[in-house]
C-alpha cells in the first residue's frame, strides 16, 4: 500500500529556528493520528510542513509520493486561525464551496458532484441550515463547524488539522468524531494537532511532542503519565474514567 | 416638479463636459468597486494610500521632461511597489515600516520636484484633486480600457483572491501563488490610481477606493454582490457629488468623494441602528 506520508530525520521551523526535529514517520492510508504537545512544541509547524506552507530545515519528507506542495487536491488542511476571514462578507456555504475552487479550475462553474460534496458536508457538521447565514453572524463554534466542512467537501487522501475541536461543543465534537470515522472509513488519512488528550485518545495512533518526538503508537502505549510528564511538564492520568492533571510542581491536582 | 427635473438632470442634459464627467465618474466608480473590494478584504487600505501619494513625483517628473502624465504616474506606482518590496525582503522590517518610509519619501520627492520649477504651479492642484470636469474623450477610453483589463484579470483571479482575503494559507495550501496573486492585487491598485487620478486626482482616488466598497462590506453576504453596491454606491456618489458640484461651485473631485464618505457613513448608521432594533426584538 502506497504510504501518505514519509518522513525521515525531519526538521521543521521558521527560518533557521529549529521548532521540532528528528521526525521519523510514516502514515499508510486509512489511520489517524493526533499529534499531540504543549504550545511550541513543533505540532502547528510539522502540519504546515506536510501542507507545504513551510519548507523542511532538514531530512527528507514525501506526501502522497511527492514533496509538500505538490499534491494539493489531495490534501485539506485546516488553519487554526482565520484571521483575514473576520470582517470577509461570505455565506457558509460559499465558504464550503471553496474546498473545490482548485479542483475546477478557475473559471468552470461548479459540477453537481461539487454541490453534493458541499451539502454532504454541510449536514455531517450540522450546519445545513446555516448555508445561508453570513459567516461573521456565526458564533464561534458554529464558524468551526462550517471549517470542519470545508475540510470534508475537499473529498481529500490527507487531512490536516491544525485545533479541529477548537470551540466546539458536545454534539459539535461528536459529529466532529463521526464524520471523522467515515473519511477513515473511506480510506483517508487524518492528521491532526492538539493538545487535548482525551481527543487525542480517539485516534489510532499518538505522537507526543516536546521540540522532539517523545512518544510514538497506539494511545493506550503512548498515554503515560511518564511519556505525558516529558510531554507537558506535567503528570497525567486517568482516575474513575476521568483524565487528572497532577502538578508536581506545586503538589496539587485538578480535572483537566 | 419640472423645476426639480431641471435641478437634477438640467446640467447633465445641457452641458457636453458633465455628461463627460458623469461618464468618467461613473467608469472610476465601477473600477474603484472591484479593486477597492479587494483593498478593503485584504487590509491594502495603507499600501493603496502610500500608492496614491507615490504617484506625485512621477507625475511632476513627467510634466517638468514632458512625458506622458499617465506614464509618470505609472512609474511612481511601480516604484513604491518595487521599493516596499524590497525593503521588506532585505531589512526583515514590517511591511507598514517600508510603506510608511517610501510613502513620506516619494511624497517629499514630489514636493521638492514641485517647488522646484514654476511649470508646475497649475498642474499641481490637478494631480492633488483632479479635474472632473476637464475630462475629455481620451481620458474615458483609458478608463474604459482600464475597467475592461481589470474586470478580465479579476474574472480570471476570483478564486484564488476570495480564497486569500479568507485564509492565505488556505489558499497556499491548495497551491495557489499566494505572493504572485498579492503582487496582482497591488497592481491592480496602483492601475486604478494611476487611471484614475486625472480625473479624481490622486489623493481623493483613495476616498473612491474605501469609501464605497467599506460600505459594500457593511451591506453584502457575498463578494460579488459587495463589489455590486460598491458600484450603485460609488456611481450615486458621483452623479450626486457633480449635481452639488454644479449648483455650488464646489470642486467636483471633493464633492464626489465627500458623498463617497458619508455614504459609507450613512450605511454604517443604518446597519447598526438596524442591528440594534434587531437585538431589542430578541431580547423583547
Amino acid at each position: 500500500m502506497k504510504p501518505v506520508i514519509v518522513a525521515r530525520r525531519l526538521s521543521v521551523g521558521y527560518g533557521s529556528r529549529v521548532v521540532l526535529e528528528d521526525v521519523d514517520t510514516y502514515l499508510e492510508p486509512g489511520g489517524s493520528v493526533a499529534l499531540v504537545g504543549s504550545n511550541g512544541s513543533g505540532k502547528s509547524t510539522l502540519l504546515k510542513t506536510f501542507a507545504g506552507l513551510l519548507t523542511p530545515l532538514d531530512g527528507g519528507i514525501e506526501i502522497l509520493g511527492a514533496p509538500p506542495g505538490r499534491s494539493t487536491t489531495d490534501v485539506a488542511y485546516l488553519s487554526q486561525y482565520h484571521r483575514e476571514g473576520l470582517a470577509l462578507p461570505i455565506r457558509a456555504i460559499d465558504v464550503v464551496r471553496m474546498a473545490r475552487f482548485d479542483q475546477r479550475g478557475r473559471l468552470a462553474r461548479r459540477r453537481r458532484e461539487d454541490d453534493e460534496a458541499v451539502a454532504t458536508s454541510m449536514t455531517r457538521m450540522g450546519v445545513d441550515h446555516l448555508a445561508d447565514r453570513a459567516m461573521r453572524d456565526l458564533s464561534g463554534g458554529q464558524q468551526q463547524r462550517v471549517y470542519l466542512a470545508q475540510v470534508l467537501a475537499r473529498r481529500s487522501k490527507l487531512l490536516l488539522l491544525d485545533e479541529p475541536t477548537s470551540g466546539l461543543d458536545a454534539p459539535g465534537r461528536a459529529a466532529y468524531l463521526e464524520a471523522m470515522a467515515a473519511e477513515r472509513e473511506r480510506g483517508a488519512v487524518i492528521v491532526s494537532a492538539t493538545h487535548d488528550v482525551g481527543e487525542a485518545s480517539e485516534c489510532e495512533r499518538v505522537v507526543l511532542l516536546a521540540g522532539r518526538v517523545v512518544a510514538d503508537g497506539p494511545p493506550r502505549v503512548v498515554l503515560t503519565p511518564e511519556n505525558l510528564l516529558a510531554t507537558f511538564g506535567v503528570g497525567l492520568t486517568h482516575v474513575d474514567g476521568r483524565l487528572v492533571v497532577t502538578e508536581h510542581l506545586h503538589g496539587h491536582e485538578h480535572d483537566h | 416638479m419640472i423645476a426639480l427635473a431641471d435641478t437634477l438632470f438640467g446640467p447633465f442634459l445641457d452641458n457636453a463636459f458633465m455628461q463627460r464627467a458623469l461618464l468618467a465618474g461613473v467608469l472610476v466608480a465601477v473600477l474603484c468597486a472591484v479593486v477597492g473590494t479587494y483593498v478593503v478584504l485584504r487590509g491594502l487600505a495603507f499600501i493603496g494610500d502610500a500608492l496614491a501619494h507615490g504617484v506625485l513625483p512621477g507625475v511632476a517628473g513627467a510634466v517638468i521632461f514632458g512625458f506622458s502624465t499617465l506614464l509618470g504616474a505609472a512609474i511612481g506606482a511601480g516604484v513604491m511597489i518595487g521599493g516596499v518590496s524590497l525593503v521588506t525582503k532585505r531589512s526583515k522590517l514590517s511591511s507598514d515600516t517600508a510603506i510608511g518610509l517610501l510613502f513620506v519619501g516619494l511624497l517629499a520627492a514630489g514636493v521638492v520636484m514641485v517647488s522646484s520649477t514654476d511649470r508646475l504651479t497649475g498642474d499641481i492642484d490637478a494631480i492633488l484633486f483632479g479635474e472632473f470636469l476637464g475630462v475629455d474623450a481620451t481620458d474615458i477610453r483609458v478608463l474604459a480600457i482600464a475597467l475592461i483589463a481589470v474586470g478580465a484579470i479579476v474574472t480570471w483571479s476570483y478564486r484564488p483572491f476570495a480564497v486569500m482575503c479568507f485564509d492565505t494559507d488556505l489558499a497556499r495550501a491548495m497551491g495557489y501563488r499566494a505572493e504572485v496573486h498579492h503582487r496582482l492585487m497591488l497592481v491592480l491598485v496602483a492601475a486604478t490610481i494611476v487611471v484614475s487620478f486625472q480625473s479624481v486626482g490622486s489623493l481623493l482616488v483613495f476616498g473612491m477606493l474605501l469609501g464605497p466598497a467599506g460600505a459594500g462590506a457593511l451591506i453584502a453576504r457575498r463578494i460579488g454582490v459587495m463589489m455590486l453596491w460598491a458600484a450603485i454606491i460609488g456611481s450615486l456618489s458621483v452623479y450626486v457629488g457633480l449635481l452639488i458640484s454644479y449648483h455650488w461651485d464646489w470642486a467636483a473631485g471633493a464633492s464626489v468623494v465627500v458623498v463617497a464618505v458619508a455614504c459609507f457613513f450613512m450605511v454604517l448608521i443604518v446597519v447598526e441602528v438596524n442591528r440594534s432594533w434587531s437585538l431589542r426584538n430578541v431580547t423583547a
